[in-house]
């Protein structure tokens, strides 16, 4: 058995009990921070390295579920958190959390530009905001990458960002052929570690 | 207002079953239903929620909240959210809840094991693909390499993403950048 990142998981990469109320607390930050794309990013800080919510890989497990299951990322890794953490209130709490604040900004938003008021100045300003976002998302994929042992998850992380990223192919048939593979080889290499 | 209420959620509802990886893949449905079909908006106004929803925070799919705002007010709004996003959340729910069920097996273990480097792979990718839709340029790519640095020596992102905001203000302030 490796040793397991991030201290002794509990059940299912669970290892901490976390109140409803700090559920919906910590997503309604979260909910108010996610301008950009930086969000798993910003999920991964608060619920695995500072409230040790959850493993390391059951996050990551559930960013790999909330791309390839049908809706936005963000959204739906919040409900698996939720979910992961405390059954279907847990999820509701995250759900709540992880929309409503940017679902009120954004009305606010409209009624702001129906009153005439100028949109580009912020738009400016909220995109270098949103590539400090995207930072955070760098800073998760580092700091989960140091902790992957061999050369086989990097071998997967790379031919993954080629495919999907650069070469622009469609996530979901990528992800269906990569995923065995990657299983098998974690299978093979925690077979070889005894 | 009942009725359209009701439309709203018909025609967001199973757009949330194709809306893989989000937002992008349904825009030009939601642009077809909203405008020609229901003639909810008009073409331009769908343009300008389109920025709106860009420059907001939260999933860019949040976009069909502004056409619900547009065709029926606040419930309108609420009733488009409900559409796009209640589908999706239950198969994601279906799915979790199976994989909760699993606890600490070593099968579940083995496949996290498998599913992380290709999270890792997607994260970054999407990185990339959302500096390219932005038409990031120096600047960005030099803002998010120094954001990077600061997270990683365990700098706030809330202390960051404020230091960012007031940079750029300031920079537009004294008309460095467009806008």
């Amino acid at each position: 058995m490796p040793e397991k990142p991030w201290g002794a998981a509990g059940e299912g990469g669970v290892k901490a009990e976390a109140r409803l109320g700090e559920i919906l607390l910590v997503f309604t930050s979260l909910g108010m921070a996610s301008f950009g794309g930086g969000l798993p990013g910003w999920m991964h800080r608060e619920v695995v390295v500072r409230r040790g919510w959850m493993t390391d890989e059951a996050f990551l497990a559930g960013v790999a579920l909330g791309q390839v299951l049908p809706g936005p990322n963000s959204i739906n890794l919040a409900l698996y958190i939720g979910q992961q953490l405390r059954g279907l209130p847990g999820a509701g709490m995250a759900f709540l959390g992880i929309l409503g604040p940017p679902f009120l900004f954004i009305l606010g938003l409209a009624l702001a530009y129906r009153w005439g008021a100028g949109l580009t100045g912020l738009a400016v300003v909220l995109g270098g905001v949103a590539a400090a976002g995207l930072a955070n998302s760098l800073a998760v994929a580092w700091r989960s990458g140091s902790r992957m042992r061999g050369l086989w998850p990097w071998i997967v992380v790379v031919a993954v960002f080629l495919a999907v990223g650069v070469l622009r192919w469609p996530m979901i048939p990528v992800v269906l052929v990569v995923v065995p593979i990657s299983i098998a080889l974690a299978w093979w290499a925690g077979r070889a570690d005894g | 207002m009942a009725e359209r209420l009701l439309a709203l959620l018909l025609v967001f509802a199973p757009l949330s079953l194709v809306s893989l990886g989000g937002g992008p893949s349904i825009f030009a449905e939601m642009q077809r239903q909203a405008v020609e079909v229901h003639g909810w908006i008009t073409p331009r106004e769908f343009v300008d929620l389109f920025a709106i929803s860009r420059a907001a925070p939260g999933p860019g799919s949040l976009i069909s909240a502004l056409i619900g705002w547009q065709a029926a007010g606040f419930w309108g709004a609420v009733a488009a959210a409900i559409g796009l996003y209640g589908p999706s959340s239950c198969v994601l729910l279906v799915v979790g809840g199976w994989w909760r069920r699993r606890g600490d097996s070593p099968v579940r273990r083995v496949i996290e094991r498998g599913l992380a480097p290709v999270a890792v792979g997607l994260i970054l990718a999407g990185v990339l693909t959302l500096l390219q839709a932005d038409g990031a340029g120096w600047l960005e790519f030099a803002t998010l390499g120094l954001c990077t640095l600061a997270l990683l020596r365990g700098a706030s992102p809330y202390l960051v993403m404020l230091v960012v905001a007031l940079v750029y203000a300031a920079l537009q302030h004294a008309a460095l950048l467009p806008g």
